[in-house]
């Protein structure tokens, strides 16, 4: 019956792929290309290889967070805690490695794990204590954000003694390429999120959750528990960003964080995995944190007043929102 | 349901004893003050001193716990009751609206206050006045004629000498940016427009070519910090308007590797800045006396509570840090990690 249901799904998700669903990805990235090229035209200082590094530098914090939080929304839920609970993260690697002494890996396991944590309350609020996910993680943001507060002393914690914590972000692991690690860790979570999603039985019962739960569970898959299984998975990913963070900046700063959630979010809509649920795909949600950044890093390259910039966005994730629903009544 | 029942109720039994116990604490340390008053304010008949509500712009930026520590300093030494809070983020002018008015439904003998927004603020701060509570502005200062008083830095004069020390350091000449906080508040407005007029009317060969607001987000500003000396690959300098700004500066140019090229000037203190100094990388920075504006807001407005007069400014200082003077005892009391 499990089985059924999975292979079922299997090929669904397939055909979901090469009918209108993939239309929605093809004009993300058809539109990640041509703000490319409109941006070359407008700056010539634009196609620099350091300004795309740039670029792809400043997506890998809001894009980590991107992915983990697709999972979530496939399942037709939301995660509002990854902003906050990403800054808890951050604390908490300070907390192991500087006021605890623990070695760097510990540390940085011990982020992801926090990470984790966040998101296994999330999703056992949400599964569990049944309680609507907007309103579960809202708590969760709020509990994170506080608790940075509290663990830290309302105060920063420094990493500049220790040595080799900003290198994670920001040394370069392949000899003779100098390509931040940061950018290669944001590759990598692409790549184990795609992999979990599209060849895992985690990927095909977060598809089928979100196409019909009541279904699903009718079909013998115990859906409580799987959806705890994804809040977690998402907590990681906002562990990894959490790490991250606190080594670009050499310190974990317990107040930032706060709204890192909603651009997360818009760039798993402009991705155009859709917010009810069902749909979605995190090489998607990958072009659009890339959507995101390249929008903000050309604009601002053309000295674009800050306050057009944001309306510029606001329309983009308009326009993505719109290109879902028509989507929808075409399929 | 029940459970979460269970789990409200105790939850609110522990908040309880909580508050029961620092009021405990409070009327047991004021006993011995037997000073009569005759209003009804409730906080003074429960600790028999004057309570003063300090409301700041935030709490995140090791200033703010520095001007708590000045304000707390200055509670002791004149024996008075102070709260000192503000929003967790410096763009949550509604927070601060709010904070300010639990503040006066507390009925405090004086508020310190120091404002997001001047405009926002204004009914409230009416309302303080009607009902003859003294408002105390601090830090940026409230554009209104009801604070008795503004303990500040004089920010435009201080984003001046910034200017100066930034054409002073590139030779008067080239291309110059800005990473700001917000155009909204007032400190915000003076260390743009005190930077931007000096080099305009005093350095015809030096060009500001752009003008970002980062929100004193440390990411935010690396980001755009970066992106600015992308798009003018020959800038000479970048001036942050804050601790937050500077910081981002400071990462974008280490992480593109123009630490020889580019002319950090930064703008507050903190642990990075001052790294960041001794490094090499920033040039230097202008320092408020941040436990200054609170030791004085405080001192202030225990003045006001006994009836005595103000000077209607009070200037706080502010000093220029670089690697010579950094370990002068001026800097260091001023400087903050």
């Amino acid at each position: 019956m499990t089985t059924d249901i999975a292979n079922s799904h299997a090929t669904a998700q397939k055909k979901y792929f090469k009918g209108t669903g993939a239309l929605q990805q093809i004009l993300a990235f058809a539109s990640l290309i041509i703000l490319i090229i409109f941006f070359s035209i407008a700056s010539d200082n634009f196609l620099h290889w350091s300004n795309i590094e740039g670029i792809l530098l400043s997506t890998t914090v809001i894009g980590i967070l991107a992915l983990g939080t697709t999972f979530v929304i496939i399942t037709g839920g939301i995660d509002l805690s990854i902003g906050t609970g990403m800054t808890l993260t951050s604390v908490m690697t300070g907390v192991f490695i500087v006021y605890l002494g623990l070695p760097l890996s510990v540390g940085i396991i011990g982020g992801i794990l926090s990470g984790a944590c966040i998101g296994f309350i999330s999703g056992f609020s949400v599964s569990i204590l049944r309680i609507p996910p907007f309103i579960a993680t809202l708590a969760m943001m709020m509990i994170a954000e506080g608790l940075s507060l509290v663990i830290s002393g309302a105060s920063p914690i420094y990493f500049s003694d220790i040595e080799g914590f900003n290198s994670i972000a920001l040394g370069s692991v392949i000899p003779g390429i100098s390509i931040p690690n940061a950018i290669l860790v944001f590759f990598f979570m692409v790549l184990i999120g795609w992999v979990l999603l599209s060849k895992t039985i985690v990927g095909r019962y977060t598809f089928a959750i979100g196409s019909n739960e009541e279904a699903t569970r009718l079909s013998g898959i115990n859906v409580k528990k799987w959806k705890l299984i994804i809040y977690t998975i998402a907590g990681c990913f906002t562990g990894v960003a959490g790490v991250i963070m606190a080594s670009r900046l050499n310190s974990a700063q317990p107040a930032l964080g706060m709204g890192y959630e909603l651009e997360a979010i818009a760039a798993v809509v402009i991705g155009g995995t859709s917010l009810s649920g069902g749909k979605g795909s995190l090489i998607g949600t990958m072009i659009g944190a890339l959507i995101m950044s390249v929008l903000t890093n050309g604009l601002r390259i053309m000295s674009i007043p800050q306050e057009w910039q944001t309306v510029v966005i606001g329309f983009v994730i308009l326009l993505a929102v719109y290109f879902d629903m028509l989507r929808k009544k075409n399929a | 349901m029940f459970a979460i029942l269970i789990v409200f109720t105790s939850l609110l039994f522990v908040l309880a004893a909580c508050g029961n116990e620092s009021e405990q604490e409070a009327s047991d340390s004021g006993s011995g003050d037997t000073e009569s008053s005759d209003n009804e304010k409730a906080a003074e008949e429960d600790s028999g001193k004057p309570y003063i509500a300090i409301i700041s712009k935030g709490f995140q930026h090791q200033f703010w716990q520095a001007v708590q520590s000045g304000a707390e300093k200055a509670a002791e030494e004149f024996n008075v009751e102070i709260t000192f809070e503000g929003p967790e983020n410096e763009s949550q002018v509604d927070k601060q609206m709010e904070m300010l008015r639990a503040a006066l439904d507390k009925q405090p003998d004086a508020i310190g206050f120091a404002a997001l927004d001047s405009q926002a603020s204004s009914p409230l701060l009416e309302e303080a006045d009607e009902k003859g509570i003294p408002i105390i502005a601090f830090d940026s200062g409230v554009d209104s004629e009801i604070p008795l008083t503004t303990a500040s830095t004089d920010n435009y004069a201080a984003a001046a000498l910034a200017a100066d020390k930034m054409a002073e350091l590139i030779g008067e000449k080239g291309k110059i940016a800005l990473v700001v906080h917000d155009q909204v508040s007032v400190t915000g407005a003076q260390r743009r427009d005190g930077f931007v007029e000096t080099i305009e009317e005093k350095y015809p060969d030096i060009e500001i070519v752009d003008v970002q607001y980062g929100k004193g987000d440390h990411l935010e500003s690396t980001n755009l910090a970066k992106t600015m000396m992308q798009a003018n690959p020959d800038l000479a300098g970048i001036y942050g308007s804050n601790e937050g700004s500077a910081i981002g500066v400071v990462n974008a140019v280490r992480e593109l590797g123009k630490e020889e090229e580019v002319t950090v000037i930064g703008f507050d203190s903190g642990k990075q800045q001052i790294d960041a100094i001794k490094d090499g990388v920033m040039a230097g920075a202008i320092t408020q006396n941040p436990e200054g504006i609170g030791y004085e807001t405080v001192k202030a407005a225990v003045s006001a509570i006994n009836g005595e007069e103000v000077p209607e400014n009070i200037d706080t200082g502010f000093y220029w840090y670089d690697q010579t003077n950094l370990e002068d005892e001026e800097i260091q009391a001023a400087v903050y990690e």
